[in-house]
């Protein structure tokens, strides 16, 4: 009697057909594709008015610098801002998840989001998920109860510092904060020693690299300083600009005209 | 030579440390050091290992700081639920309790080694050890953390029951001070909490407060400072 193997559809769910295959092929020697990582330097400090938020802008993949101006300084509230080391997409998700959070609990209590509030969402959902969720932040923020700022690691756990580092880039940053540091700065020298900081990132850690991103956030508001120090400009460009090819004839068809409506409603246009 | 390539980002956030609680005459002194790491950087050189639970209880944190952190949020949170309830304040019996039950139930996910310590009407100052597997044990002193390794012989010799303040703080302080000697996962400054039917008084003792041993050598001039 032959067996008849009978082909079921897929209840549903993930489905593990390739694994074997996939399996097979990196035994072979193919590589797997690499996470893009935000290889990254970090920093956050509190001045003598609030917070300053500083980010370097290189995202990699593997070695391959894949975004050579990604923005890392993500928002949360109006007041609170939160820098993102790590697997990008983490550190995306999981900021944009707690932004939505604090929104509806902003309309919930009819008050300004408090730093402490985002630091409580953002520890529970990386505890719960055990470090998987490769997000390392500084966040800072300044509230009703003042300025703030928390450096939060992959395993949940927070440190309230007045000055913090994070990323690849960290050690280069904090040799910086922990020589030019001081209480009570004003924002300009504040900014000074931020920008100082990412540098020594950008230019002394591989993972970190092109421009320096900002943020300052007072009681009074907010500046978003976006590629405020742009120390690694391109270098081999043209004054008049590359031409690669000339353009020898163009012919535009338009191909709306080709089609009859035989059965139907015709698609709306806009 | 190789990049870090964020190797030890993806290590646990643990703190190496070196707790301890002693009972005196009037209630108990909690002292910690202030050396966080992740693999073999320091994190951050001067983090609060002793935490509140209520007015007259404390923790004192060792090992993954996440697992800690997140085990004081929920007897924090409990232990206020239970204080509205009960309309007292809650024991120190009750806090470590709490403590113990979750370290228990959870033993196989947790990583967090805590010390208990407070005074209440009842039992005076009380010191209770939660070791590893969730034990719970109530005695005059206890110490915990990678540092503890190094005061056995010395507690064992050098405690005495009803010390005064002043006696219990200089014992817990030379009791760290030694420990930060000699592991190298302890370390900045020694945080000290003291509890009794007064209140609450907490204290710190920066790197040249500290009693120096054999062979080291007096701090001198603080380069950082100008």
């Amino acid at each position: 009697m032959t067996k008849t193997a009978i082909d079921l559809p897929p209840k549903g769910g993930f489905s593990f057909d390739l694994c074997r295959r996939n399996a097979f092929l990196e035994s072979q020697g193919a590589k797997m594709p690499k996470f893009r990582k935000t290889g990254t330097t970090i920093v956050g400090l509190v001045f003598k008015d609030g917070v300053i938020l500083g980010a370097d802008t290189r995202a990699t993949e593997g070695e391959i610098v894949c975004d050579k101006n990604c923005e890392k300084i993500h928002y949360l509230a109006p007041n609170i801002y939160c820098c993102g080391a790590g697997t990008a997409a983490d550190t995306e998700n999981v900021t944009d998840m707690v932004s939505s959070q604090l929104e509806l609990h902003r309309y919930a209590t009819s008050r300004e989001s408090r730093v402490v509030t985002a630091l409580t969402m953002l520890k529970s959902h990386l505890f719960g998920y055990q470090g998987k969720v490769s997000a390392a932040l500084v966040l800072g923020g300044v509230d009703v109860t003042g300025p703030h700022l928390h450096a939060v690691y992959p395993h949940g756990s927070t440190d309230t510092l007045p000055f913090a580092t994070m990323g690849s880039g960290s050690l280069a940053a904090m040799a910086v904060f922990e020589s030019r540091f001081k209480e009570g700065m004003t924002k300009e020298q504040g900014i000074e020693v931020v920008c100082a900081a990412i540098c020594a990132g950008i230019f002394n850690d591989l993972g970190s690299g092109s421009n320096v991103d900002l943020c300052v956030i007072t009681k009074g508001g907010k500046e978003y300083l976006r590629n405020y120090q742009q120390p690694n400009p391109r270098s081999y460009t043209h004054s008049k600009g590359y031409h690669f090819t000339t353009i020898l004839s163009s012919k535009i068809r338009s191909l709306r005209n080709h089609v009859r409506v035989v059965e139907g409603d015709a698609m709306e246009e806009e | 030579m190789e990049p870090m390539a964020g190797g030890w980002m993806s290590a646990a956030h643990s703190m190496g440390t070196t707790i301890l609680a002693v009972e005196y005459d009037e209630g108990v002194i909690l002292g910690a050091d202030s050396r966080t790491t992740t693999g073999v950087y320091v994190a951050n050189r001067a983090s609060d290992k002793i935490t509140q639970l209520t007015d007259n209880v404390y923790i004192c944190r060792s090992g993954s700081a996440a697992d800690t952190q997140v085990v004081s949020d929920y007897v924090r949170y409990f232990l206020n639920q239970h204080t509205i309830q009960l309309g007292k304040e809650a024991t120190v019996k009750t806090a470590a309790n709490l403590v113990k039950e979750l370290a228990y139930q959870n033993k196989s996910f947790l990583q967090a080694g805590m010390i208990v310590a407070g005074w209440d009407k009842y039992d005076g100052g009380s010191v209770y050890g939660i070791p590893l597997g969730g034990t719970l044990l109530r005695l005059p002193f206890s110490s915990g953390g990678s540092g503890s390794s190094y005061l056995y012989g010395f507690l064992d010799q050098a405690w005495r029951p009803n010390m005064s303040k002043d006696e219990a703080e200089r014992f817990v302080v030379k009791s760290i001070a030694l420990a930060i000697a000699r592991d190298g996962a302890s370390g900045g400054v020694v945080r000290t909490v003291t509890v009794n039917a007064h209140g609450v008084e907490r204290n710190f003792f920066a790197g040249d407060k500290l009693p120096l041993f054999h062979e080291e050598i007096s701090p001198g001039r603080n380069p950082l400072l100008a």
